[in-house]
């Protein structure tokens, strides 16, 4: 397997600038993703978290240009290696995809074509994305050594589908979106099905596969234990918004947005004490009609008059850590918040 | 709420006994079945009054089938499950049609998806009230009023705002609050609560889980809570058993589980779990593989092809059966030695 592409090192390879997208609907538009920024270096591994509507999907969906069709972008750039993907042709993004950045999608291990050997399917991929294209026996080379780093016996990929289980059918996918050898895998909750030990099975064979190849991983999850073990930088989204960005251990020690404090404070574990959680009143937003000024107002126990008018900007609070709230410093330290 | 448990200090609320259920494969109306799937194979436990139970381990390995022989959505294939009844014990297993309305007053459920539980074409008040309804409970005035008492309970305030809207309008923490107030508006002892809050996203997660402790509380409820996540079985219950095809291999109090695991599976299971803090680092996870279904399985220990431990003695004697190792601390291994209490 060739070592990842050249990439300089200081530059990141994926570079998301105030990217809007919105969902036209019969009963108006969605605002599903507004002014989202982050950026991923070479060899980095990116966690973006958040619950169900908040825009993560969606994010994944415009890295990859594969959107729905009613989405449209107002605004901003996502900028592959310095060339921004919003305004390439379809065929140069296909040329793109897989090959530079590919994915390991919720549910892709029940995506298999259930009539086709798993191999074949792959070996499909590789034709159209690598060129030249590989011979018979070197596809089959390739696929082979793919299914060692995944931790499946080679021989399976002549075998069927349905002959996998759960965990060996999404160790496939895996080798699938290495196939190409991208420099980017976007994995969008990539165990999310899975009971936990083969869980814990796969993320240690992504975290070895992408320590061995060098390669970027963006993580998506609704899961934070999961982002607290794999990543090594984070966002938080809320409503459509990045709320709080930052080096992992940042967030997690010493979250700034009252999102971020209340969600971490409202997550079971099995370890530490066994304490009372404070619950996280209300629901998210309806996104065709967002809230004015900061999305989670409504919901914030740190609110003031200014948040219920004003749209707080992502600020820079030290060390790349960065809150979109106008009163993060009222915000107390996790472990006093999680005492009381 | 750990002295409850003491043997014999209290009647259990239920008991559990060589509860069974086999799932034929290859069978027609012509041929004998093949083999058979021991999803569950023989399990005993109780649960106190008051008390809740939880139920984890991996997908497969049997605990929603027993939640759902526990409420007679499913026929036991042996075994019996004794429900306090005034002065006896009544046998679910063994209970006739005649008998059923009366047990279904007692012991409800709780299910997974408040997407496919709730009947789309009925309102809440319908849904809430259809116990009410088959039980012949009261008059129309005072199932009305009971229906609004629990929605208020549940947090579904003021309830006349609720109580004519559809499934379609509510959000899934609301379903899931309907789905709980339909289980507790006949006052039930007990409810089997299969996984209540997976669908649930984290932030209203919470929040369902302190109403069904409150309500719990409130009510004087047992739950048996069915659950993969260790996390939130340990929110939730005062004891947890662990299952592994279709065997409990380990059953004690929350804490003293999760502190002093013994079975290698529970040790396994643990490590596995992830935390919710990157300065964390958890051990190595012992075992391999995933779970297979248990199809005619050979009596030895079920856990033994993914054992790290696994001895000659294993793999030639019978499954073990769960031994109190002290503490209440209950464990189906060979290899656990017994410590004093």
């Amino acid at each position: 397997m060739t070592v990842s592409k050249e990439v300089s090192n200081d530059a990141p390879i994926l570079d998301v600038r105030n990217v809007v997208m919105h969902y036209r609907t019969e009963k108006g538009d969605v605002s599903a993703i507004e002014n989202v920024s982050f950026s991923l270096k070479s060899g980095e591994s990116f966690g973006l978290v958040g619950e169900s509507g908040c825009g993560k999907t969606s994010m994944a969906m415009a890295l990859l240009q594969l959107q729905a069709e009613n989405a449209t972008f107002k605004g901003g750039e996502i900028l592959l290696n310095g060339e921004d993907m919003l305004k390439m042709t379809p065929s140069k993004v296909r040329s793109h995809r897989w090959s530079d950045i590919s994915m390991v999608f919720q549910g892709a291990m029940n995506a298999w074509n259930p009539v086709h050997r798993v191999g074949a399917q792959i070996k499909e991929a590789m034709d159209l994305h690598i060129r030249p294209q590989l011979s018979h026996t070197e596809s089959r080379e390739r696929i082979a050594s793919l299914f060692e780093m995944v931790g499946l016996d080679p021989e399976m990929m002549d075998r069927y589908p349905h002959e996998f289980s759960g965990g060996m059918r999404q160790r496939a996918i895996i080798a699938m979106a290495l196939s190409c050898d991208p420099q980017i895998i976007i994995a969008d909750e990539p165990t999310t099905a899975l009971d936990v030990i083969v869980q814990d099975q796969i993320l240690t064979e992504l975290k070895k596969i992408q320590h061995d190849l060098g390669m970027s991983i963006i993580y998506i999850s609704h899961d934070i234990a999961v982002i607290a073990e794999v990543t090594d930088r984070m966002g938080i989204m809320y409503a459509g918004k990045m709320v709080e960005t930052g080096s992992t251990i940042d967030v997690f020690h010493n979250p700034k947005h009252p999102y971020a404090f209340l969600l971490l404070s409202s997550t079971p574990s099995i370890t530490g004490p066994r304490r009372k959680l404070a619950p996280l009143e209300g629901e998210p937003p309806n996104l065709l009609d967002p809230p004015l000024g900061c999305r989670f107002h409504p919901r914030c126990p740190f609110v003031t008059d200014q948040c219920r008018t004003e749209e707080p900007p992502l600020v820079e609070i030290g060390g790349g850590h960065q809150v979109a709230c106008w009163n993060w410093e009222s915000v107390p330290p996790l472990s006093e918040g999680l005492r009381k | 709420m750990t002295d409850v448990q003491a043997p014999a200090a209290t009647r259990p609320l239920v008991k559990v006994e060589g509860l069974q259920k086999l799932f034929p494969i290859g069978s027609s109306r012509f041929r004998a079945p093949e083999s058979y799937v021991h999803a569950v194979d023989g399990i005993d436990f109780e649960i106190a009054p008051g008390e809740s139970l939880g139920l984890v381990g991996e997908s497969g390995c049997g605990k929603s089938t027993t939640g759902r022989m526990l409420v007679r959505l499913m026929e036991p294939t042996a075994g019996s499950i004794l429900l306090q009844d005034g002065d006896e014990m009544l046998d679910i297993a063994a209970i006739d049609k005649r008998d059923m309305l009366r047990f279904r007053r007692r012991v409800q459920m709780i299910f997974q998806d408040p997407f496919e539980s709730l009947n789309p074409r009925r309102t809440v008040y319908d849904t809430v009230a259809e116990p009410l309804t088959v039980q012949r409970v009261g008059s129309v005035l005072e199932r009305e009023l009971r229906v609004a008492k629990l929605l208020d309970l549940v947090g579904l305030a003021p309830a006349d705002t609720f109580m004519f809207r559809y499934p379609h309008e509510l959000s899934g923490g609301q379903r899931q609050r309907v789905a709980i107030a339909r289980a507790l508006v006949l006052d039930p002892s007990f409810v089997v609560a299969d996984e209540p809050t997976s669908m649930l996203d984290v932030s209203i997660r919470i929040s369902i889980m302190d109403l069904m402790l409150s309500l719990a509380e409130e009510f004087g409820v047992s739950y048996l809570y069915i659950t993969h996540d260790l996390a939130v079985a340990r929110y939730m219950c005062d004891r947890i058993a662990v299952m592994y095809l279709g065997k409990i291999v380990e059953i004690t109090d929350t804490e003293e589980l999760l502190s002093n695991p013994l079975h290698p599976y529970t040790k396994a299971l643990l490590s596995a779990v992830p935390v919710p803090d990157p300065a964390y680092k958890r051990p190595d996870v012992l075992i391999k593989g995933g779970i297979a279904k248990a199809i005619n399985p050979p009596p030895v220990c079920r856990f033994v092809d993914r054992c790290p431990m696994a001895t000659d003695f294993c793999r030639t004697h019978d499954h073990p059966d769960l031994e109190n190792k002290g503490n209440r601390h209950f464990v189906a291994c060979h290899l656990v030695e017994s410590s004093a209490g």
